[in-house]
């Protein structure tokens, strides 16, 4: 005979489990997206949901190497949206992503920013090297998008070399937008959008020309391709490319495609 | 990349060697007070010490980042007055690792003070030994084992230690990366390569680690 104890416990374990049956419905939209997208998408969502009765979107940021690691692993995500078209090569190459998907629906800019209160009131890249400036903070250039931009731009000003000891690598964009909203760095390379994401704590000294420009693109997975999720998949895509959408992602400091 | 693993593990050694030192000092003089003293607040300050255990690490690295930051009100100050600057540097990584292992240290030392026979001790005071004396030639031989078994518990901690470490430490290569934190920068990035490699180096030396805690510890058969 079971004890009072035990059938309080089985019946929270069914509950809980219920509970995650509930949460995981069939028309979940998982997307996958830039860590520089987590202000405009968290945005995004409610207004997609509210067009389309009955779909939830599920929003999940990380680094574009990151996300592409979790879906090559078999990650349960229907819409990726990266922050450089090289991680997306790289989901075509191994085959992740539904053929004729791909649409770039935001560009974005690279820019030089510092702390807000008693940041150094930088103008070039090349001072960046003064003695003051003992640590510049870049996305990881091996899994992160603005960190490659970083390098890139960097090593064709011919500085890389010299500001390599000062780099400090973060696991995604925002963190190194962070770690100059909390002072810890003198200076980092993030997207003009994340700059707006923490207007007053960072302030933006100037742009830094990128030689490839940073377009956004997003695609449709082959698991999402093939799931019941495949038309809401066309949608949100459609969406980020519509005037309503185009319009949320202006607000946060992207430019159109 | 083999080498960048090396370094990584060298990294971790000498964070998690410093973590362990600090631990079996600061460990064994706090599990020793709350053994044999009594104040108002004593069990309040041993669950407050014990909470890094039970804390998320982000929970604490949050708290380390923002006590230790530049604008932090301990990191302010040692950068003004000292030009110190933990966060991103190694000695921040010892830090984080330090308060994550440290309950494990003070948990075993405390138990191991109060299985000490008091009698012991009050027949070492009686025959003349001062109060320094009673604890090194008394209380510590006899708690030693305890200790040290918390010690290498408090190693392997420092050793795997990821998240508190992340977040006070960065992941600069040859400066904060440690091993536990260079198989995480590999997986995000899909380098199942490097990943595979870092691992494997990673288990090798846990078990190392597990196998000199049972040539190291007292032999139980031998009390």
């Amino acid at each position: 005979m079971p004890s009072p104890r035990h059938r309080l416990l089985s019946a929270a374990v069914c509950a809980l489990l219920a509970g995650c049956t509930l949460l995981a419905r069939a028309a979940d939209l998982t997307v996958s997206a830039a860590s520089s997208l987590s202000n405009a998408f968290r945005e995004l969502a409610p207004a997609f949901e509210a067009r389309h009765p009955g779909t939830r979107l599920l929003l999940n940021f990380a680094a574009s190497d990151a996300l592409l690691a979790q879906i090559a692993k078999g990650a349960p995500v229907d819409v990726f949206a990266a922050a450089d078209q090289e991680s997306m090569d790289r989901a075509e190459a191994q085959g992740l992503l539904a053929r004729g998907s791909r649409r770039n629906f935001a560009t974005n800019r690279l820019v030089l920013v510092t702390p807000a209160q008693g940041g150094l009131a930088l103008t070039a890249l090349a001072e960046l090297r003064q003695p003051a400036v003992r640590r510049i903070a870049l996305g990881k250039p091996e899994g992160v998008p603005a960190g490659r931009y970083a390098r890139a731009a960097l090593q064709a000003a011919q500085l890389w070399e010299a500001l390599e000891p000062k780099a400090v690598y973060a696991q995604n964009v925002r963190q190194a937008l962070d770690y100059v909203a909390r002072g810890e760095v003198e200076a980092g390379l993030v997207y003009a959008s994340d700059a707006l994401a923490q207007q007053g704590k960072v302030q933006a000294r100037f742009s830094v020309a990128t030689a490839t420009p940073i377009r956004y693109p997003a695609a449709i997975t082959t698991v999402g391709a093939g799931s019941a999720n495949a038309a809401v998949a066309g949608q949100f895509l459609a969406y980020l490319l519509s005037p309503a959408g185009q319009a949320v992602l202006a607000r946060h400091g992207f430019l159109p495609p | 990349m083999n080498a960048d693993a090396w370094i990584a593990l060298a990294l971790s050694l000498k964070v998690a060697g410093y973590a362990t030192a600090i631990n079996l000092l600061l460990g064994t003089a706090v599990g020793f007070a709350l053994a044999r003293w009594r104040f108002p607040g004593r069990e309040l300050l041993d669950a407050l010490l014990t909470l890094p255990m039970v804390l998320p690490p982000t929970v604490l690295g949050y708290y380390l980042l923002v006590l230790l930051g530049k604008r932090g009100w301990l990191g302010g100050w040692l950068h003004e007055q000292l030009g110190i600057t933990l966060i991103f540097s190694w000695q921040g990584a010892v830090i984080a690792a330090s308060v994550v292992a440290f309950p494990l240290v003070l948990k075993s030392a405390r138990a191991a003070f109060e299985n000490v026979d008091p009698q012991l001790e009050r027949a070492a005071r009686v025959l003349g030994l001062s109060e320094a004396a009673v604890f090194m030639r008394v209380s510590l031989p006899m708690a030693w084992r305890g200790i040290l078994a918390g010690v290498l518990l408090a190693f392997a901690r420092a050793l795997g230690e990821f998240g508190a470490t992340l977040m006070v430490a960065g992941s600069i290569p040859g400066q904060t990366q440690t091993l536990s934190i260079a198989v995480y920068e590999a997986v995000q990035a899909g380098q199942d390569a490097s990943a595979n490699t870092l691992v494997l180096i990673t288990s090798l030396s846990c078990i190392a680690v597990l196998l000199s805690a049972r040539w190291l510890a007292p032999q139980r058969s031998a009390a």
